[in-house]
Formats: structure tokens, sequence, C-alpha cells
């Protein structure tokens, strides 16, 4: 059956405990472990049967084999997306279109990681198209080609040395509320003052945490959604735009795709920036953060890092945002974990980092493909 | 790591020379910087590709271009991914617009204690610690006053 894009809902979540798996362990985790107890969570907590996924959309784990471990060997569509941050928001995107184009009626999307126990790095290997042009001068990893961005946007804009502090000291004043969070222990804005540099001028404490992990979450249409066990989440809207060169550098810090998604978005849902109660920003490296609020229209262009106050952006602030503690203090988990907290927010049930009243909450990631969601309570429908 | 094994580690992060990228060394090597240029619509493209991606037209020429370019932003690389750059860290990376178009990622030779955004600089033809002559950049001086 065929749907609006507005009638699908996010109906259940499950995700690691971060901070557990953030022990040492002798011999790599296994993936698919970890993306199968996610996906167990997920089905516990919507209560559906198994047998009725019909649709897999796998990231950093493939489809067969996890197809296979958790005994989903019939579903009618499969894609393994690619292990990077910017699929997590696709991910969703596919979901929604194939519910709503009626191939498939309930699609389980899976992220797992065992990126710490394979001590994965993310710099020194691997790398983007120019990779091999890049490392004679020792440039690797994707947080240098952020820093890049960020040291010319502090120079266009003025920003002052401790202009990212409040970001991360945010993430983990929300990571200290979240039971699951990796990093719990709060900080001040001189104690990021003192933290090491890693590529100058970003410091160890604006760089996400690898660790393992997996999450999972269930998508569905809203008539469905309405007999299973919680409340669903509605997609309002979701849009995307790819801003692709040879370097994770965009020279306007993806200004310009985050621009086309938002218009796009805040039309299709009629959702205005400021209407929104809860922001989910993808922040691989803090500065990530900044260029996404101006891109989306939550703060000025080359003023957001003026906007960001410490008060503002916690869960009872004005503009709470990255609830959980984010990529630098819950735990990379590039992207997905953020779309977790977004539904527990607006199921009431972030505990004691719950935003009061939370009815809406836009997912934003500013990459190489932007993405960005909507997503509200039942009620909140616009 | 003494000088040679530095060099050994060092060979092993240097792009493998193919019969694509070959003029583009072999520039390097008679000191002059040679980027594809696209035959239909004089399109400059880094690194090496089969087609050019303003007109998808596959002719091309390798050309010689002016070395001439602005810096875009730099940062300091403290973090220690790659361990032959243990002598020298932190080190300066820099991303530079070629005036004919394409980013590269460099470094600058000599640079001043205080770098300024887009201050025009000019290609330079070294070896990284090993033989192979790699491009980096000089800050352009000023020219002397009439």
């Amino acid at each position: 059956m065929q749907h609006e894009s507005a009638e699908i809902a996010i109906v259940g979540v499950g995700q690691s405990d971060f901070r557990a798996l953030y022990a040492k362990t002798e011999r790599p985790r296994d993936a698919y472990a970890l993306a199968a107890g996610a996906l167990r969570d997920a089905i516990e907590d919507c209560g559906i049967d198994k047998n009725e996924i019909d649709g897999l959309i796998c990231s950093r784990v493939q489809y067969d084999r996890l197809a296979t471990v958790v005994g989903l060997q019939n579903p009618r569509f499969v894609h393994d997306l690619e292990g990077t941050g910017r699929m997590s928001g696709l991910a969703l995107q596919e979901a929604v279109a194939l519910i709503a184009s009626g191939t498939v009626d309930v699609v389980a999307c899976v992220y797992g990681n065992n990126g710490r126990s394979a001590k994965v790095t993310y710099g020194g290997d691997g790398g983007g198209p120019t990779a091999a042009y890049d490392e004679m001068y020792g440039m690797t990893s994707p947080g240098a080609y952020v820093a890049l961005m960020y040291q010319r946007y502090r120079g266009m804009y003025g920003a002052s040395e401790d202009a990212l502090a409040p970001l991360a000291v945010n993430n983990r004043r929300h990571a200290a509320l979240n039971p699951v969070a990796v990093f719990q222990e709060e900080f001040t804005r001189e104690d990021y003052m003192r933290s090491r540099f890693i590529a100058e001028p970003l410091r160890l404490l604006d760089y996400c945490l690898i660790n393992d992990g997996a999450v999972a979450f269930i998508v569905t249409s809203m008539e469905r959604a309405r007999s299973l066990r919680k409340p669903p989440v509605r997609v309002a809207g979701t849009a995307g735009m790819a801003h692709v060169t040879n370097y994770y550098t965009a020279e306007d810090f993806f200004y310009s795709a985050c621009q086309d998604v938002a218009s796009r978005l805040y039309r299709q849902t009629g959702i205005a920036p400021e209407e929104v109660d809860c922001l989910q920003i993808y922040d691989n490296f803090t500065p990530t953060i900044l260029f996404t609020l101006e891109g989306f229209n939550h703060a000025p262009r080359g003023e957001a890092w003026r906007w960001v106050d410490e008060k503002k952006i916690h869960y009872d602030g004005a503009r709470p945002m990255n609830t959980a503690g984010g990529h630098t203090s819950e735990s990379y988990m590039q992207g997905w974990a953020h779309h977790v907290e977004a539904v527990r927010q607006l199921r009431g049930e972030a505990g004691a980092r719950q935003v009061p009243g939370c009815a809406t909450v836009q997912y934003m990631c500013a990459s190489p493909i932007v993405t960005s969601h909507i997503l509200t309570t039942d009620e909140a429908a616009a | 790591m003494n000088v040679q094994s530095i060099a050994d580690e060092y060979e092993k992060l240097l792009p493998e020379i193919t019969p694509e990228n070959r003029p583009y060394w072999d520039g390097l090597a008679a000191h002059e910087l040679r980027l594809q240029c696209c035959d239909e619509c004089g399109e400059y493209r880094f690194p090496d590709s089969e087609v050019c991606p303003r007109c998808l037209s596959g002719s091309f020429t390798w050309s010689a271009v002016s070395g001439k370019g602005r810096l875009w932003s730099w940062l300091r690389m403290h973090q220690r991914y790659l361990s032959v750059f243990d002598g020298v860290r932190p080190y300066l990376v820099a991303y530079i617009k070629l005036d004919e178009g394409p980013p590269v990622i460099s470094t600058l030779v000599d640079p001043p204690d205080e770098l300024v955004f887009d201050m025009p600089v000019r290609a330079v033809f070294q070896p990284g610690f090993s033989d192979r002559t790699i491009l980096k950049f000089a800050v352009e001086s000023p020219e002397p006053a009439a």
C-alpha cells in the first residue's frame, strides 16, 4: 500500500550500552552480535513480530550475514549502505521512500560497529579520493579536513579561541545525564582550553570518540504504528543533498547544500526552525555543529559561535541540543544514536535529560551528504 | 628511525606512479606543475582522471600551469598518525587553491610567522623524506619597491 511520507513513523529503537562497550577487550567484538542485540531491542521496544520485517537496510554490517544471524531469511528488499556517518540519515530516508512507495511495509535499519576493539583509527589509512596525494604531507583523518574548514571559519568570522568550548561542554553535561554515555565526567571551559591539540585548531575534546556499539530502528506506516506498543514518532519530512568534492573540506562549510535541504524540509513540513523543540546535530567534530546551525537557519551566518551558549543549548534551555551527549561524549555511532535520542525525546523517555514538552525534533547532518529530518509526536502533526 | 628507514616508510605514502599519472610526476621532477587540461572546454583537473568533470570529454592534454595559488586554509598536525613525521611534529598542512582552479593539499616551505588567508603562494619542487620530488609551496615575497 502507498503512503504519504508524513504518514510514516519510527516505531521501535534499540541500541547498545555504549558505556559498557568502552571497556577494553582482548579480541575485537563481533559487530553482528552487537547489531543483532540492537535489533532485538528495537523489536521488543515496539512489540512487532520479527516476521513482519520485510525490508532490511544495513550500515557497517552486511545484510546477508546479519539476516542469517537474526533469522530474517526472506526480506523483500535489502540494501547495504557504506559505513560512513553520512549514511544514518540516508537509511531513514530510504526506509521512508520504500514504505511510501509500497515496496515494503516494515523496514529495519541496522548499524553495527566494532571500531574500538578492532582498533580503527580513521587516520593513517584509507581516506578520500585524494588520500594518496595528501598523506605525503602528513594530511590524514576526517578531523583534519574539518580543522581546515574551521580555521577558515574562525578567520572569516572572528571566532574566539574558546568558541567551540560550549559545544564540547554541552555534550558532556548531557552525557552525565545519560546512563549509557561513555564519558560522564563534566569539564569546564578552562579544562577544554587545556586539552591537547590534535589537528590545531581542533583539540581532543572536539573529537568524536570511537567505540563499539550498535543501533537499530524500525520504520513502518503511521497506520500500522498506531497499533504497536509505543507512541509512534512521525517522520514529518526529510530531505537531502550531496556536496561531493575531492576532500571532506567544503569551501562553503556545506552552507549551500544545507540551505537547499533546509528550504525543502521547512516547506514540506510547514515547520519553521524556531518551532523545533530539540536539535540533534551530527557532531563528528564540534565545528560541524556551527556549520549546521547556520546552514539550517537556526543561527545567523557567521554567528553560530556567538549564538551557542551553555544555558541555551542545555536540555532545559531555549534551544536544547544533542541531549544524549553526542559523538564527543555519548559514543561515535555515526549519527545513528542521534536518531534514537530523537525518538526517546518525543516519547518522553529521556529521563533526567528530558526536554519539557518535546513535540518536534530535527536531525541534521552537514557532511558530503547533507541530510535532515523533522520528527514529531503523532499529535503534533502539521 | 634512521634516515634510510624514514625514506623507505615515506615511499609507501607516495602514490604509485602509473601510466595515467606519470606526466604529473615527470613534471615535478622537471620543476614544473603539470595538470590535465580538457581539450574541449579548457577545464583543469587534479588528481588525474579519465574524463573532464565539467563536460565529460575524454580528450585532454597535460599542460604546465603557473604554479601560483592562494592559501585557503591551514592546520598544524599534532597527532601522531604517521610515524615518518615524528621528527617534524607539529607540522604545517596547507589547503591551496591553484589559480587554474583545483584545490590541492600541500605544505609551505619556510612559512612566515604569521599566515594570512588568501595570501599568494607559488609552487616549489623539493623532495619529501625520500628522493622523489613532490609539490610544495612558498609564500610569494612582495615585489620589491621600484
